[in-house]
């Protein structure tokens, strides 16, 4: 039935966490630290409010744009947190998980001669939405030494006349970089002087280790610029519930509103419900989180650290992207040998974009007990190869 | 004021007291000596009272009953209710004693073998004490959940994918 696939579709290849899912499906007793989702189930309160809303019958769709009481709560979180300002009436929409804003992003804002920059390594959804939108992408790498920080020079190289967008997603999934306040001033310098619109997926900005999250948005002259994209996935442990957002000047939003109203509707109002209380009572569990996922993060560091493998800081979301290029195999045969060896998943850095070969994505979204044991049977791999 | 630092190192060793030094160290990022100095310094002034494990009893084989005991009490002119309150807390078998407001005054906690044993004791001993007017004797029937941990419901772990994105 191939034929009836569209020769786009056909071609598309598929997400490299895909195959390598598939592989280590096949495999009994897995220790993994391959998952992108915190390890915490949902914090009872925002569940209760859930069940609450069902037990009420509020079970109806919403307006496409979303409960205006969410998209009010909303506005007062991002006055309060990053100094934003956004109307709850005009300038939010809330989405199915930030996936769907990224997908509304590209396809609102780009037409098949633009181009998307993205930085690389990174997410693996924005190139195939951006080209799924019928729009080229041209990838800007990031590197180790420069902590996976996206940089002007590097900006420049990949730039070219059709650029229309810019793809920013800090606190990064796969590496954990950030980019504080003073690495972003230069990027809004560079979208200014090149009359770019920025997608900004902050869905990790909760989880900012050191300093505080600068919203890029927030940055002089940005706020038109940039569709600000984030969701309750992450920091309130919400990934199953699918409820996102994305905040940006009125006539974006209004254009992909449209898009939205014709192939979503509207976001699950369960989850709808259940996000507007994560936002009034679920503070106190979203740091108790944070505070756990940052102990975690640095017996993880120090794990890598302690077998020889080099590997930067990273302060955000919850992945160590270490290097593993001193035990010369390349990202894809470290991870399947050892996963054979010794039963650990972890994922090759090359499925996050070419930058990313030479190092692995693990996430310490797992118990200290885990970590503890991945890491052990991790190093013993490790001193194999480099002995 | 307690500082976020000391804080977390007070959660830690609340959440898992054989935590080593070292991997305290690892988790917060402060140094083994200013751990090892101030567990030393919230041991002595009794800040940290005792490590001990939360054993579920149920589990054991070993059965073991408990009761929340209501006791009314006269307040001794010059001593309130701490002078029966530190006869109370010298007996073994009774495990908690607080002051509660509302309609009684000294919440105690006894466990004991049985329930005959627990009722005897309340009986022969507590009953009888001067000053106490009278008791009101509830018995545990199932512990869901206990100093903060869920007792009942443990087995609940929702699956993930084993990798995602």
């Amino acid at each position: 039935m191939n034929k009836y696939l569209t020769p786009f579709v056909r071609e598309m290849p598929p997400s490299g966490i895909r195959k390598f899912f598939d592989l280590v499906s096949t495999m009994k007793d897995v220790i993994s630290l391959g998952v992108g989702e915190p390890d915490f189930v949902t914090p009872w309160t925002i569940r209760e409010t859930g069940i609450f809303s069902l037990e009420q019958g509020q079970t109806m769709y919403t307006s496409n744009a979303g409960l205006l009481q969410l998209r009010q709560e909303l506005s007062r979180y991002l006055s309060n947190a990053y100094g934003l300002d956004y109307n709850p009436n005009e300038e939010i929409l809330i989405t199915v998980g930030a996936s769907e804003a990224v997908d509304l992003v590209m396809r609102a804002i780009l037409s098949p001669r633009d181009v998307a920059l993205i930085p690389d390594p990174s997410y693996v959804a924005y190139g195939p939405c951006a080209a799924l939108a019928g729009a080229k992408v041209r990838y800007v790498p990031t590197r180790a030494e420069e902590d996976f920080r996206l940089r002007v020079k590097d900006l420049e190289n990949a730039y070219t006349p059709e650029a229309k967008l810019l793809v920013l997603s800090y606190p990064n999934n796969p590496t954990g970089a950030i980019m504080t306040r003073e690495d972003l001033l230069p990027i809004a310098k560079f979208v200014e002087e090149h009359d770019l619109l920025v997608l900004s997926d902050e869905i990790y900005s909760d989880l900012t280790y050191k300093g505080t999250h600068t919203a890029f948005a927030g940055l002089p002259g940005m706020r038109n610029r940039t569709l600000h994209l984030s969701g309750f996935s992450k920091a309130y442990a919400m990934t199953g519930w699918r409820v996102g957002y994305v905040a940006g000047h009125q006539d974006l939003i209004y254009g992909m509103t449209k898009i939205h109203q014709y192939t979503i509707l509207c976001a699950p109002i369960t989850a709808q419900y259940a996000a507007l209380d994560a936002l009034t009572s679920a503070s106190q569990s979203k740091s108790e989180m944070v505070n756990i996922y940052n102990q975690r993060r640095r017996l993880m560091v120090k794990g890598f650290r302690d077998m020889g493998l080099s590997c930067f800081e990273p302060l955000g979301a919850f992945y160590v992207f270490p290097s593993i290029s001193a035990t010369r195999l390349s990202s894809e045969v470290f991870c399947r040998e050892l996963l054979r060896e010794e039963n650990v998943a972890v994922v090759p850095g090359s499925v996050f974009g070419p930058s990313g070969e030479g190092h692995i994505r693990c996430s310490y979204a797992y118990s200290t007990e885990q970590i503890k044991n991945a890491l052990e049977r991790i190093s013993h791999f490790v001193q194999r190869r480099l002995n | 004021m307690l500082s976020t630092e000391d804080r977390q190192l007070l959660n830690l060793l609340s959440q898992d007291c054989r935590i080593s030094t070292e991997q305290l160290s690892v988790q917060t990022g402060l140094s083994v000596e200013y751990i090892n100095k101030r567990v030393k310094q919230w041991e002595e002034n009794k800040a940290i009272v005792q490590y001990h494990a939360h054993v579920n009893w149920e589990k054991t084989g070993e059965s073991q009953v408990a009761a929340l005991i209501e006791v009314k009490v006269l307040p001794q002119r010059g001593f309130g209710f701490d002078k029966i309150a530190k006869r109370l807390i010298k007996y073994p078998q009774i495990k908690t004693v607080f002051l509660m407001s509302g309609g009684y005054d000294l919440a105690l906690i006894i466990e004991g073998k049985s329930m005959q044993e627990v009722a005897l004791f309340v009986a022969e001993k507590l009953a009888t004490l001067e000053h106490i007017q009278s008791t009101a004797t509830h018995f545990v029937l199932r512990r869901y959940k206990q100093d903060g941990t869920e007792l009942m419901g443990m087995e609940e772990t929702p699956e993930r994918l084993v990798i995602s994105p």
